[in-house]
């Protein structure tokens, strides 16, 4: 149920702006892949172009393609919104939904396919993503308790459980571990570690280290000035990139000689 | 505040030598204080004193008064003996609301989310300013308005209403006249109130965090289940408040429904005939005629339109505590 991602000359734009040129790269199903560079070089951009999401900010768009499987995300007869509930994303700030109880927000994703579903059945797949994503024993006895009540990290494992709820192809996830102190990050990598033999993962990055121990392969996008687009400099297995770069501008970046 | 960037030479202590302990109450927390403090206690007291002006108004005339004073329909609160109660002016007032509430809310609603999250840019801005500029209308305007415009277009709808919805008892019309009715002057209200409920709930409806939206858009929501997952839940107590803005607006309105409704002290439950009174209606209309008793009847009018909108607003403040816990604002 993990699909691949072949991206081609994708140009992805806000308005006039163009944010991230030229970029071309592959992603294996059941790997973990991550996007590392500095800060406004398009990291966000890009995942966010992979699920469609990009263009919920108004003026936004894309050129080029992104196939899921051999089929073109952005084809003509594609509604974005099938799109996302095949392709989830985890944000960087932990976005549960205040109003609902930590089991409702598991299966919030759930109830928007159209089937119904028993309660009884919502329980099962409650519990189930609440496992996977590391969570079930410590909410177990408070489901139905808001989920803006947990601590950051519980409150991000939530927002994991709610996104591989609906069983998706693939998992983006940006800086998924920024908000959060040490403990809990290891717990997420751990997660990731689990999850890559079901989903396809994608996840950005600022930590290098992270990057090292949770990825397969590690794409490297930098900016060639300000106000120019961001461009995928280099992308391999992360063994790779982090001891044997091909390019300068890599090399400097994961040593940390860096503008 | 730290001190190591003061001058050297400046008389401050340092804090070290202030330490840490002791109360250090700056003047201009002192000053604040006292001002919100004495802000708080002016509202009280304003409201207490109209309470108590109401009720010691009031027991005059409910001392002379024959009748039942919350179930009788007759005002002769002058005569002698005094007859007079309150029950045809709580129907119209809640009918005209009721009406007005019907419509305005999801119309208020609509318009502030097409505003908010559908409409392009330019659109909105252009829409947020006219109904703000809306709101802003006084009520005699609107008065007239109705009166002179509404009421002929009103007639084809009130025949609509009683030709197809007539088996409700409300839409049924015998008198074959359908100006002055009650069903005019909620139209009239809702319009007023329009304004004020989507500028309010436009504004709590931008406020949404950016962060709740792309949590349900990222799990594959359609637009309206985006805006049923993210923008209701939290724009819910903001929602109830522009609503009982409104209702506090339509209960008290005075002047534009005492111009439309031709008063009368019966409960006709057929909203598009004419007739029906309203407290506010009733005593801006009977004011300058009134003597001693039936001022003080009208007081007594106006004490339960007071409580009547307490009631209201408290039950919709119990309403947004009940799920303080599930709101958006932890
Ligand atoms: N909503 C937006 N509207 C216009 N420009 C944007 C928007 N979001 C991002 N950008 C621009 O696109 C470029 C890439 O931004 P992006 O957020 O993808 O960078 P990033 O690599 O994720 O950075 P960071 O590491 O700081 O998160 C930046 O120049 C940024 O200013
Ligand atoms: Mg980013």
């Amino acid at each position: 149920m993990a699909k691949r991602i072949d991206v081609t000359d994708l140009d992805i734009y806000y308005g006039s702006f163009k944010a991230v040129e030229g970029a071309t790269l592959s992603i294996e199903p059941r790997s973990v892949t991550a996007f590392i560079g500095p800060s406004g070089c398009g990291k966000s951009t890009m995942l966010r172009a992979l699920n469609r999401m990009h263009e919920v900010i108004p003026g936004a768009y894309v050129e080029g393609k992104v196939l899921l499987d051999g089929e073109d995300l952005y084809g003509a007869n594609v509604d974005p919104v099938n799109v996302r509930r095949t392709i989830g994303m985890v944000f960087q700030r932990p976005n549960p939904f205040p109003t609902m109880s930590i089991r409702d927000n598991v299966v919030a994703g759930l109830r928007l396919d159209g089937t119904r579903r028993k309660k009884a059945e919502l329980d099962e797949i409650a519990e189930r993503s609440l496992r996977g994503a590391n969570l079930w024993d410590e909410v177990k006895d408070r489901l139905h308790r808001p989920g803006s009540g947990l601590s950051g990290g519980q409150q991000q494992r939530l927002c994991i459980a709610r996104a591989i709820a609906v069983e998706p192809q693939v998992l983006l996830m940006d800086e998924p571990c920024s908000a959060l102190d040490p403990i809990s990050t290891l717990a997420i990598e751990d997660l990731i570690e689990q999850l890559k033999e079901r989903f396809t993962i994608v996840i950005v990055t600022h930590n290098m280290q992270q990057a090292a121990r949770v990825s397969d392969t590690t794409g490297f996008f930098n900016l060639s000035g300000i106000g120019k687009p961001g461009k995928l400099v280099e992308m391999a297995e992360t063994d790779v990139i982090f001891s044997n770069p091909t390019q300068q501008a890599t090399e400097d970046y994961i040593s940390g000689r860096f503008g | 505040m730290s001190t190591t960037l003061e001058p050297t030479g400046t008389p401050v202590p340092s804090s070290a030598a202030r330490g840490i302990t002791g109360a250090s109450v700056r003047p201009g927390d002192r000053v604040f204080l006292g001002l919100s403090r004495g802000a708080g206690l002016l509202i009280l007291l304003t409201m207490a004193s109209i309470a108590i002006f109401l009720v010691v108004k009031a027991i005059p005339a409910l001392q002379a008064n024959t009748a039942n004073f919350l179930t009788s329909t007759a005002w002769f609160p002058d005569q002698s003996p005094a007859v007079f109660g309150i029950a045809a002016l709580v129907f119209g007032t809640v009918m005209t609301s009721i009406v007005a509430m019907v419509l305005a809310v999801p119309v208020g609603i609509g318009i502030a989310l097409f505003i908010a999250h559908y409409a392009p840019r330019r659109l909105a801005t252009a829409l947020g300013f006219v109904t703000d500029l809306l709101a802003a209308v006084p009520s005699i305007i609107f008065g007239m308005w109705g009166l002179q415009f509404l009421t002929p277009h009103m007639e084809g709808l009130g025949e609509w209403l009683n030709t197809y919805l007539g088996f409700i008892p409300i839409f049924t019309n015998t008198l074959g006249l359908y100006s002055k009715s009650i069903l005019i002057a909620g139209v009239v209200l809702a319009i007023m109130i329009l304004p004020t409920i989507s500028a309010i709930t436009r504004e709590v409806f931008v406020q949404v965090p950016r962060d709740h939206i792309e949590a349900a858009l990222a799990l594959g929501a359609t637009r309206w289940e985006m805006v049923r997952l993210s923008i209701f839940p939290f724009a819910k107590p903001g929602m109830i408040s522009a609503a009982m803005l409104g209702l506090g607006r339509a209960l008290g309105e005075t002047i534009a429904v005492a111009l439309i409704l031709s008063a009368s002290y019966d409960i006709n439950r057929h909203i598009t005939e004419p007739g029906g009174n309203t407290f506010a209606a009733n005593i801006a209309l009977r004011w300058n005629e009134a003597g001693p008793i039936g001022l003080s009847a009208l007081v007594a009018s106006g004490l339960v339109l007071f409580v009547i909108t307490l009631v209201v607003n408290m039950g919709a403040r119990a309403v947004i505590a009940r799920r303080a816990e599930f709101s958006g604002a932890n």
